[in-house]
């Protein structure tokens, strides 16, 4: 009836469970306790989401079941690339060189100081 | 198809090649649903630090809150993985109490998201306040919108299974239902990360 796999205990669900929250916790705290420069912090958290969508695609959604799991994952592989050339090709053309000027509190009394001049 | 192809055993899912070529053509729309939400990080990163007067996130942003949205959509993802797993064993009661604790989880995720959205619009960051507000309600919205659909889909479907049982067909739109909430969660990862945590970072 059911594929050797999936007869009993659920330890591959069980482990991606785990995984996955030990995974956020840690992102969490590379975030915001690890004191790290903010480049590496973004960096750290990108590649820990990336485990954790193959920890879902594989461990939960089954990708490479059947003879058809090759093209499922060549067609995710293309989706996730496209995805990362949106992304990355929109910030390169449209925020290269901009500036945040609101970081902090006081940063942005200044603003609204500027704001208040011009009007 | 390749001659070797089993039809006789396996899932329930996987013995027809309508069901097989159902799954593979939803893994398909599962890649351009991860295109159409680039399209949506994009705007969002574009976007970021264009608050003009309305607050800037990391005003707003609190890990507390995002956390317990996080773990509910983890864990809902994790007992709809086990639900799939009681259907595999055969056990139409098993997958029906994984899938009811799979939405209930669910709807406790949209409950902590709409009150968050209200509680923003609140402190004056509303869709209309800023291009970067706007981009956040955009993309932060279509996941939400698309964990009601995901919501409303899988109730339609346990009356299906409750009339019909498990067969081939109740399996392969159980599994493509999982597939959609397992990718709903891919999707909440990368906000959680790159929208929550570098907003609170950066």
């Amino acid at each position: 009836m059911s594929s050797e796999h999936s007869e009993g205990f659920p330890k591959k669900h069980i482990v991606g469970f785990i995984a996955s929250i030990v995974l956020t916790i840690v992102a969490a705290w590379a975030a915001l306790s690890s004191g790290l420069p903010t480049p590496w912090i973004i960096t750290a958290i990108m590649v820990l989401a990336v485990i954790q969508a193959c920890i879902q695609l594989f461990m939960f959604m089954h990708m490479t079941e059947t003879d058809s799991g090759g093209i499922q994952v060549g067609n995710m592989l293309q989706a996730f690339f496209v995805a990362a050339v949106v992304v990355a090709g929109s910030i390169w053309t449209m925020s290269f060189g901009y500036s945040h000027n609101h970081d902090g509190g006081g940063n942005d009394a200044e603003m609204e100081n500027h704001e208040d001049m011009d009007h | 198809m390749s001659a070797d192809t089993d039809l006789t055993t396996g899932p329930l899912e996987y013995r027809s090649h309508e069901g097989r070529m159902n799954i593979l053509g939803f893994w398909i729309f599962i890649g351009a649903e991860v295109a159409l939400f680039s399209t949506l990080f994009a705007t969002y990163a574009v976007m970021f630090g264009r608050t003009g007067d309305s607050p800037v996130p990391a005003e707003l942003f609190e890990l507390p809150m995002v956390l317990i949205m996080t773990f509910l959509l983890l864990t809902s993802s994790f007992t709809c993985g086990i639900a799939i797993h009681e259907m595999r064993r055969g056990s139409l009661k098993g997958l029906l109490t994984w899938l009811a604790i799979t939405l209930v989880l669910g709807l406790g995720f949209l409950g902590f998201e709409i009150y968050e959205f209200v509680h923003y619009i609140h402190e004056g960051a509303s869709l209309q306040s800023s291009a970067f507000w706007s981009g956040f309600f955009l993309l932060t919205g279509t996941h939400g919108l698309h964990v009601l659909l995901g919501i409303s889909w899988a109730t339609l479907l346990i009356v299906q299974l409750r009339q019909r049982g498990l067969t081939p067909v109740t399996s392969r739109k159980m599994f493509i239902v999982g597939l959609y909430w397992h990718f709903l969660d891919v999707i909440w990862i990368f906000i959680f990360t790159s929208v929550y945590l570098i907003g609170m970072v950066v």
